[in-house]
């Protein structure tokens, strides 16, 4: 047990107190703020920071809609069918890989040279790359759909199955209709599961950098973004403070989340076990 | 994003079967919204996926060959790169599990206090990103003395080895903990240690089989989660598996090669965990 500590603090605490430490002083180890009043006066970071919490939030909330709906379609079915069991293996694949071979597969199937988008001119005249483009939070955004609803459905599955079938039952022999089942039960039940697993969509949206990266080569400024710039700059001095700075603002807006994200656990923890 | 999925993932994937439910009564024919759902979602995810297959068939020439699926045998950079990944996916898996089951069964029976600690510790991983890691790591590499350096910057593998084995932490931990929630985990140490067991064969010969799906789970993520990591191996410059890929990609103006890759290991990991889905159907049973 001891070992496990030991080795959390050393591997997560090491570079994380680096960071928050870099970030509040100069080179000569002076305490200061001017890397925070830069990052936050500069409008390449507070665009940076600004694109990605759009770009988290739409992310966010657009795959939690798509995965509650799947997630409830797959629950409805056998539950050792094996639509059920290729999807739970599928989700696990899809929200664990993430990253740059989702960018591969993105680039084959849509990228300008892509087989969809081949197929599409060649069959309708349609070119694709003039109404679609990995550039900006919209395309980049889609791409996070592919991970995001398979995280979507893996957080939620556990609460909707803890919906027992009893108050269905109970509901519909005091005379609810489906509707008013749905909206004075399921709703009021699911909710803060629903808020949790949005929330941390958006975190895992928010730090995610790898798919972004390799679509478009980091010409969307998002926060990871600017710290990866900042950090293979070796030209302008003190930049590795200005990406320490960023990544300090990264660790609060997660830790905001998360906050949040407790606080409805808790909730959502009375009725569903 | 990746750590997030984790826990949960090896959650819904150890703990559905156990868990069946009565609606299927209700369920015999398809309803408009189950369906819908259900089409859209596998045009979203099968498309670009039968899309990448026909552009991975694609060779540097133009045509059709399965080349790219070869060239992962012929390339040496490509092969030493891939050995490298899997000699650190593997160490990292069986690490992470050796830190992460007793202190989680220790936990449970002696600590229940720490619970609250340990929710705090593996969520702290999720959700620090990992290009934030990096920025810590690539600041220590800078200024570390010459014995650190020596010791863990010089090789990728004590370097990434650590690294990945805390990314990789949460997963393994919620995933152990649920296995551990399902099984009567008191009497069975009672009852193994009454029996003369000692903590070490407690551990191996009656904790970790009951709890060989979510171990195996978190072990098969952590693999997966290993040869796709890009932020931190390649701001570190270090040429592991997902980096040659893109090396390679561009030296020989193939870009089918990386699709090939990604599509073997997706396939690969899916095939694992799918697996792994009826190993827990058939111990579920059989307890029952």
């Amino acid at each position: 047990m001891l070992p496990f500590f030991l080795f959390v603090a050393v591997f997560l605490g090491g570079p994380l107190y680096v960071v928050v430490h870099g970030a509040f002083t100069t080179e000569n180890n002076q305490l200061t703020l001017s890397n925070f009043s830069q990052i936050f006066s500069q409008p390449q970071y507070t665009q940076a920071l600004k694109n990605s919490v759009i770009l988290a939030l739409w992310t966010a909330i657009g795959p939690a809609l798509i995965g509650v709906w799947l997630a409830a379609a797959v629950v409805a079915g056998n539950p050792d069918g094996i639509l059920r069991r290729i999807v739970s293996s599928a989700s696990g694949v899809l929200a664990y890989f993430g990253g740059l071979p989702l960018a591969f597969l993105w680039i084959a199937s849509v990228g300008p040279l892509g087989v969809l988008t081949v197929l599409l001119k060649s069959l309708f005249g349609f070119d694709l790359s003039d109404h679609f483009s990995f550039a900006g939070t919209g395309g980049i955004g889609l791409a996070y759909f592919y991970f995001q609803i398979p995280l979507m459905v893996i957080f939620i599955t556990p609460a909707l199955e803890g919906l027992r079938p009893e108050w269905d039952e109970a509901a519909r022999n005091l005379g609810a209709s489906r509707l008013q089942y749905l909206r004075l039960v399921v709703v009021p039940v699911l909710s803060p599961s629903f808020i949790g697993a949005t929330l941390m969509l958006f975190g895992s949206a928010f730090s995610a950098f790898a798919t972004a990266y390799a679509l478009d080569g980091g010409t969307l400024p998002i926060v990871p973004g600017r710290i990866n710039l900042a950090l293979s700059n070796n030209v302008l001095a003190g930049q590795d403070r200005i990406a320490m700075a960023l990544g300090t603002e990264m660790i609060a807006v997660v830790m905001i989340v998360m906050v949040g994200y407790w606080f409805v656990q808790k909730r959502a923890g009375r009725w569903l076990r | 994003m990746s750590a997030l999925a984790a826990g949960a993932e090896v959650e819904a994937l150890t703990l559905a079967p156990q868990k069946p439910s009565r609606r299927r009564q209700r369920a015999e024919r398809p309803k408009a919204w189950r369906l819908s759902i259900l089409i859209l979602a596998a045009l979203f995810f099968l498309v670009p996926l039968l899309c990448s297959f026909k552009f991975s068939l694609i060779n540097a020439a133009g045509s059709y060959s399965f080349s790219n699926y070869t060239e992962i045998l012929k390339s040496g950079a490509l092969r030493g790169a891939l050995y490298l990944s899997l000699e650190i996916a593997a160490i990292t898996s069986l690490l992470v599990i050796l830190l992460v089951l007793p202190t989680a069964v220790l936990v449970r029976l002696k600590f229940p206090k720490l619970k609250i600690v340990m929710e705090v510790i593996t969520i702290l991983p999720i959700v620090v990103p990992p290009i934030v890691m990096v920025a810590g790591l690539s600041d220590i590499q800078g200024d570390a003395p010459l014995w650190v350096v020596k010791l863990f910057f010089n090789h990728p593998l004590t370097c990434l080895t650590p690294v990945y084995t805390v990314i990789a932490m949460p997963l393994v931990y919620r995933s152990v903990d649920n296995g551990l929630r399902a099984i009567d985990l008191h009497t069975l140490v009672d009852a193994a240690r009454s029996l003369g067991c000692g903590w070490t064969s407690t551990m191996l010969r009656v904790i970790l089989p009951n709890v060989q799906t979510a171990v195996l789970g978190g072990m098969f993520l952590t693999i997966c989660m290993v040869l796709g990591e890009v932020v931190i191996s390649s701001q570190l410059l270090y040429n592991t598996f997902p980096n040659e890929m893109i090396l390679v990609s561009q030296a020989n103006n193939s870009p089918g090669i990386p699709v090939a890759e990604t599509l073997v290991a997706f396939v690969f990991t899916f095939l694992m965990l799918f697996s792994l889905t009826f190993l827990a159907r058939r111990r579920g049973s059989k307890s029952r």
